[in-house]
């Protein structure tokens, strides 16, 4: 196990380097001078040039990817422009909206998702299925903040239900509050995810449910809920594990679309921000700690992998 | 009698049987056929519709402002009294034109970099790397990106989202012709002597293309949403010129007393989006029924 863990980790460093690399280019493809951007306009040439100089800005591309390393060896990934603070404290900040809402956005659509695809696997080709794929289907062909747009006009203006926007955290505000703040985000994101997910475990089951063992179990009498429940499902799982990597990933790009039609303070509006705002070490930073997370995100997925299909090696 | 039976068909023969196979298996297949109208008709709208309303897309009209739908305005008027229907029509050449490059560029360069991945194995570890490291970036996080680093416009939001589909396309790519590389006709055709450039174009290519074409279904699906997505957050095609996305983006300060200024552009993602889905559905039971959704 410890070995896995060490091999896949050992993998996944060129690509962090990359990732590390890209971000930095992707702040230096972004047109404007950063400088005349803090400055300001009424800034006088001396005051830009001075700016310049403290944000290492007039030394050759090849210094300033050496210091963007050599910071991000001692841990420090910049600070924002328009902030005051220090990327890491920002991002801090927002981290637990961010994490509820992806809590929440995983917590809803992985039952019900794997349920929906393995009703409409196990009744193929009848009304359950089609309509199960209907559903799955408009989940993710519908732009999810239209949905977003919708749900508030009929559930918050039109029936008051929940609150349109705002962010109410858990510790100051009760879990009432809090839930009743994400519900409405949560469930628009799950929509897209419980298609994804619905489409996915279907196709999985279909495929395991035509297996010789599934064959087996049912002509020595298992019941046919263990049958599906238990040999069914537990392979059909691999498939879904092996997506969990693309469902990071959604969640991570719906999350910054939701946050900025709910007004939530999260970590996606943060970054919306500081592009519009041209803060470039702020879109670094949060590019970087976006491109980390997801590849470590991976790592683990793949570790977990091992544990549902001992088949799997890494080495 | 004559023994016609005993004769082998000829190669030609058989690739075109099995063409016809491919055409009447879609020709069956439900859900493609329903995608297939759809996107049909919606293609259609967006060429020929905006000639047939004759009303001009941007044209303003203050005694016109915010009127709900009528047999005058189908799907009402928007705040500057400007059709929505017309909007709409004219919106779908932008969106599905923009959705159409892009599965078109990130086809192209996706093959090529997976074909160069897979067909030269030296190469392959520099370059999946380098894909991997662009797929860490969320898909919308980084057409935002790129989107805001190029400047409000069609052709940039294409470019961005390309970068963004190449190394889902490449990947799915790779994996093809790492299967196809070890196949006995390739070796036949290596020991008779062929190039590099013939394999990868005669053989290569040919055989990777099913599990690409079904890709790129997908990903026009996707761009269309992503389109939408990125003027909704203002980094689409500049107004007043309208595309789905950028009429929900200014529906939306109106949405609660004009619903319909962003309900029908909406509905117009949303449908061809579906059909996109629909057709790739079709064509992946087809084409590649071994083949996993991909994003």
């Amino acid at each position: 196990m410890f070995r896995t863990i060490s091999v896949r980790l050992m993998q996944s460093i060129p690509v962090l380097l990359l990732v590390a690399v890209l971000s930095f280019i992707l702040m230096h493809l972004l047109p404007g001078d950063p400088a005349v951007v803090i400055a300001g306009a009424d800034a006088t040439p001396a005051a830009v040039e001075r700016i310049r100089r403290e944000l290492g800005l007039d030394q050759s591309i090849w210094r300033q990817l050496l210091s963007w390393f050599l910071n991000l060896a001692q841990g420090k990934f910049g600070s924002s422009l328009m902030l005051n603070q220090t990327v890491l404290s920002a991002v801090g900040e927002r981290l637990p909206v961010t994490l509820s809402l992806a809590a929440l956005s995983l917590a809803i659509p992985l039952p019900i998702g794997i349920a929906l695809g393995i009703l409409a696997a196990y009744f193929r080709s009848s009304w359950i299925d089609a309509g199960v794929m209907a559903i799955a289907l408009i989940g993710v062909s519908a732009p999810s903040f239209w949905i977003a747009i919708v749900s508030v006009i009929l559930f918050s203006v039109k029936l008051g239900w929940v609150p349109s926007a705002g962010y109410a955290p858990l510790l100051t505000a009760g879990p009432g509050a809090w839930f009743a703040s994400l519900i409405q985000p949560a469930m628009v994101l799950s929509l897209f995810q419980i298609g994804f997910l619905a489409r996915m475990t279907r196709s999985a089951m279909l495929d395991v449910l035509e297996q010789d063992f599934i064959r087996t179990a049912r002509a020595k009498g298992v019941s046919e809920w263990r049958t599906v429940g238990k040999h069914g499902f537990r392979n059909a799982l691999v498939a879904v594990v092996t997506v969990s990597g693309i469902i990071v990933s959604l969640l991570i790009g719906g999350s910054v679309v939701v946050e900025q039609v709910f007004a939530l303070p999260g970590i996606g509006r943060l970054v919306v921000q500081g592009i519009m705002a041209r803060d470039y070490p702020l879109i670094q930073g949060t590019m970087l700690l976006f491109g980390f997370a997801f590849v470590l995100i991976n790592v683990a997925v793949d570790i977990v992998y091992t544990l549902v299909d001992p088949r799997v090696r890494y080495d | 009698m004559t023994d016609v039976g005993l004769v082998a068909p000829s190669t030609q023969i058989l690739a075109e049987r099995r063409r016809f196979r491919v055409l009447r298996k879609l020709a069956a297949h439900r859900s493609f056929k329903i995608g297939l109208v759809l996107v049909t008709v919606l293609a259609l709208c967006a060429i020929i519709g905006p000639m047939l309303t004759g009303t001009d897309p941007t044209a303003m009209s203050i005694r016109y402002r915010f009127k709900p739908p009528s047999a005058r305005f189908p799907f009402g008027s928007d705040q500057y009294g400007r059709d929505i229907l017309t909007r709409v029509l004219y919106g779908g050449r932008l969106s599905l034109g923009i959705g159409f490059s892009v599965a078109l560029l990130s086809g192209v360069f996706g093959a090529m970099i997976g074909i160069l991945a897979g067909y030269f194995r030296a190469l392959d570890p520099y370059v999946m790397r380098l894909m991997d490291a662009l797929m860490a970036f969320p898909a919308i996080l980084l057409a935002i990106g790129i989107g805001a680093a190029l400047g409000a416009q069609a052709s940039s939001i294409v470019v961005a989202l390309s970068v963004a589909y190449v190394p889902r396309t490449a990947r799915i790519v790779r994996a093809s012709v790492l299967v196809i590389r070890e196949m006995e006709y390739l070796q036949a055709a290596r020991v008779s002597g062929a190039g590099d450039a013939h394999i990868i174009v005669k053989h290569v290519l040919p055989n990777c293309l099913g599990p690409l074409i079904v890709q790129l279904t997908f990903i026009f699906a996707y761009a269309i949403l992503a389109e939408a997505t990125l003027s909704f957050l203002g980094i689409g095609p500049p107004p007043p010129a309208p595309s789905w996305g950028n009429i929900i983006a200014e529906g939306r300060d109106y949405s609660v007393e004009a619903w319909w200024v962003m309900l029908f552009p909406g509905l117009a993602v949303s449908l061809a989006a579906l059909g996109m889905n629909l057709l790739g559905d079709g064509l992946r039971d087809v084409l590649d029924p071994r083949l996993k959704i991909e994003t």
